[in-house]
């Protein structure tokens, strides 16, 4: 029991990296594709600019998971981006 | 809390988890990656290749005149797809000798959203060409992106997946990377594992731009399948999809015929009226949409050579009198930035000297993934506990590079060979050649599966490298194009694949020959090490 208990705490921090990578990464750099539309640009041009952005946004969130001394200080930096984003996701649809 | 615990809340430094990060992010698609760099490396010569795919169809010895053959195949569409609701026709150009043309079937079933016809035609006749039913150089080129046996939305989202951990491979892989020029011209020959970790920088860096480019831009190709929601969000109706969709492509979704059937203007003036525009022989498709009705119109679209953009530019023209309707040369600046990108991974604008180039540089990334790959199991060999006996976890790697590097060179050449050994006419022939490369390809991992892992490595270079060297034999034997005539006739499509053949042969005999040197030299060195020589033998062997 004690081993299993072990074995979550060590791996725990980096299952939850992984998700925040793969899952928070993408989640990211899908609501920055749909925050871009806040500019003012033509809705043809902002959504353009919101996909080829997007995977930039995405590789960038990956290596800031893995990059950071903690995954609960990866979370949070996703979480600190992902706000405005969101609110600007917000206003245009 | 006990000392480990302390050093993991202190955290690994950034260059140690980017370098975790990098393995992993490498390995896990790897394979998937090493056969997308290599079928699309091929692919900057897909044209070619479907050329020498279709013995049959003669040389060309010039671009043929696109306007005279624009008619003669919308003459035959117009034969063969009546009251077709769109057709498409790619004329030839300097690297394709035949026209190809899709087209909506008219029957639509229920069950069934859209329904297509296809087909290469004879720019000479206008007619279908008669060469042996083959998918050419696009099956790589399809492949390289979508796979194959599966729904193509899966394996383009499984290129994307992959593509993703590419870019994410690369950029933790240069983060890694204190002294990225210095190590640049370090070289430690014959050192094991250090060589095969220079190799690795030295091919990951020279093409660094490359490598970065292609894989960014791969993801753009299929962007808007990977990243729809800012689409979703901005339009609501077919009509604002299409304002997004006019800004990537010339193609146009039909609406309503008129129902009144006039015959279609003359396509050859068209085409001409192009020319003037862009230059003889840079007209790249006819696009119909209701060919036949008054509501007809006819897109003649520019060619992807002579300009860095895959942005749609055309010219419209009404159907029914040939009238030019509208010319389309520019598109937004963030749509222009996605045709730049996308010619960019395309590489069509190239000329000869810089399609090789591009062939070069990507045949180089393809050997970077494969030396990572490589060196994945070559850094964890030496920590193993027991050599003889090494890891679940390890062996699978191990066993999947040997597949899937000298693999898949035996399953593509087979392809090649299954192309000139396939009876023609055979019902289905062109799926047999692509169940070719897979059954080969299948073999190989058995075959690695159940070889020793050295013996498995050589002999599968070996087979690579004699298939490859005996191909411009079988082409000799069995069409009227051998490489005498071909060099003698100044056919370079033909000498050069001949040529390309023997080359490639030379690089896996040379893998193959050092590989087998390697495998003696390492069991040598254990020996003296474990002083058990029979059970080191075979421990490259066991499984």
């Amino acid at each position: 029991m004690t081993s299993l208990v072990h074995r979550v705490c060590a791996t725990g921090p980096l299952i939850s990296r992984i998700v925040a990578a793969l899952f928070g990464g993408y989640a990211l750099a899908a609501l920055s594709s749909v925050a871009v539309l806040a500019l003012p640009m033509s809705r043809p041009q902002a959504v353009l600019t919101g996909m080829l952005a997007s995977f930039l946004i995405y590789a960038g969130a990956v290596i800031w998971v893995f990059a950071v001394r903690s995954a609960l200080k990866a979370w949070v930096g996703l979480i600190v981006v992902a706000v405005p984003l969101a609110l600007a996701a917000w206003s245009v649809s | 809390m006990n000392t480990r615990d302390k050093v993991r809340v202190a955290g690994p430094g950034i260059r140690q988890s980017m370098s975790d990060l990098h393995t992993w992010a490498g390995l896990l698609l790897g394979w998937v990656l090493y056969a997308m760099f290599l079928t699309g490396t091929v692919s900057y010569f897909k044209d070619e290749l479907s050329q020498w795919m279709r013995p049959e169809l003669a040389r060309q010895s010039g671009v043929p005149d696109q306007a005279v053959v624009a008619q003669r195949v919308a003459d035959e569409l117009g034969n063969i797809a009546p009251g077709t609701s769109q057709w498409s026709i790619r004329l030839p150009d300097a690297r394709n000798n035949s026209a190809y043309v899709f087209w909506r079937t008219s029957g639509r079933s229920p069950g069934q959203q859209r329904a297509f016809g296809e087909g290469n035609f004879d720019p000479a006749t206008g007619q279908k060409v008669s060469s042996r039913e083959t998918l050419g150089g696009d099956f790589f080129y399809r492949f390289h992106f979508q796979f194959h046996y599966m729904p193509v939305v899966w394996g383009r989202w499984l290129a994307g997946v992959a593509a993703m951990f590419m870019l994410v491979a690369i950029i933790s892989g240069v983060i890694t990377h204190k002294k990225i020029f210095v190590d640049f011209f370090t070289f430690r020959w014959g050192k094991g594992q250090r060589s095969w970790l220079d190799a690795h920088n030295a091919l990951s860096v020279f093409g660094l731009p490359f490598h970065f480019m292609i894989t960014y831009t791969g993801l753009v190709t299929l962007m808007a399948l990977y990243m729809p929601w800012g689409e979703n969000a901005a339009f609501k109706t077919p009509a604002e999809r299409q304002q997004l969709s006019a800004e990537l492509s010339a193609f146009t979704q039909p609406g309503k015929p008129s129902g009144q059937k006039v015959a279609l203007a003359s396509v050859e003036d068209m085409v001409r009226q192009a020319e003037e525009r862009w230059g003889r022989g840079n007209v790249g498709r006819v696009n119909a949409v209701h060919p036949g009705d008054a509501a007809a119109r006819i897109a003649v679209t520019r060619g992807d050579a002579g300009r860095v953009s895959m942005s749609p530019q055309y010219m419209e023209f009404e159907g029914s009198t040939g009238k030019l309707l509208s010319v389309r040369d520019n598109v937004g600046a963030a749509a222009e930035t996605r045709g730049v990108l996308y010619a960019l991974h395309l590489g069509r604008f190239s000329d000869l000297e810089l399609r090789w180039l591009y062939f070069l540089v990507s045949f180089m990334g393809t050997a970077m993934v494969g030396s990572g790959l490589v060196m994945w199991t070559v850094k964890r060999r030496q920590k193993l506990r027991n050599p003889d006996r090494p890891y679940f976890g390890f062996r699978v790697v191990e066993r999947l590079n040997i597949a899937s590097i000298a693999g898949l060179s035996v399953a593509m050449t087979a392809f090649l060979w299954a192309n000139r050994l396939l009876p023609h006419p055979l019902e289905g022939r062109a799926d047999w050649e692509i169940n070719a490369f897979f059954i080969v390809w299948g073999l190989a991992l058995l075959h690695a599966l159940m070889r020793p892992v050295k013996a498995a490595w050589v002999e599968q270079l070996w087979a690579a490298s004699v298939l490859l060297f005996l191909l411009p034999v079988l082409n000799a034997l069995t069409t009227q194009r051998p490489l005498w005539h071909s060099l003698a006739e100044g056919d370079w499509i033909f000498a050069g694949m001949d040529i390309m053949c023997w080359a490639l042969a030379l690089l896996h005999a040379a893998l193959a020959i050092r590989t087998a040197r390697q495998a003696a030299g390492a069991s040598s060195k254990r020996k003296a090490d474990r002083h058990a020589p029979i059970a080191v033998a075979s421990s490259e062997g066991a499984r």
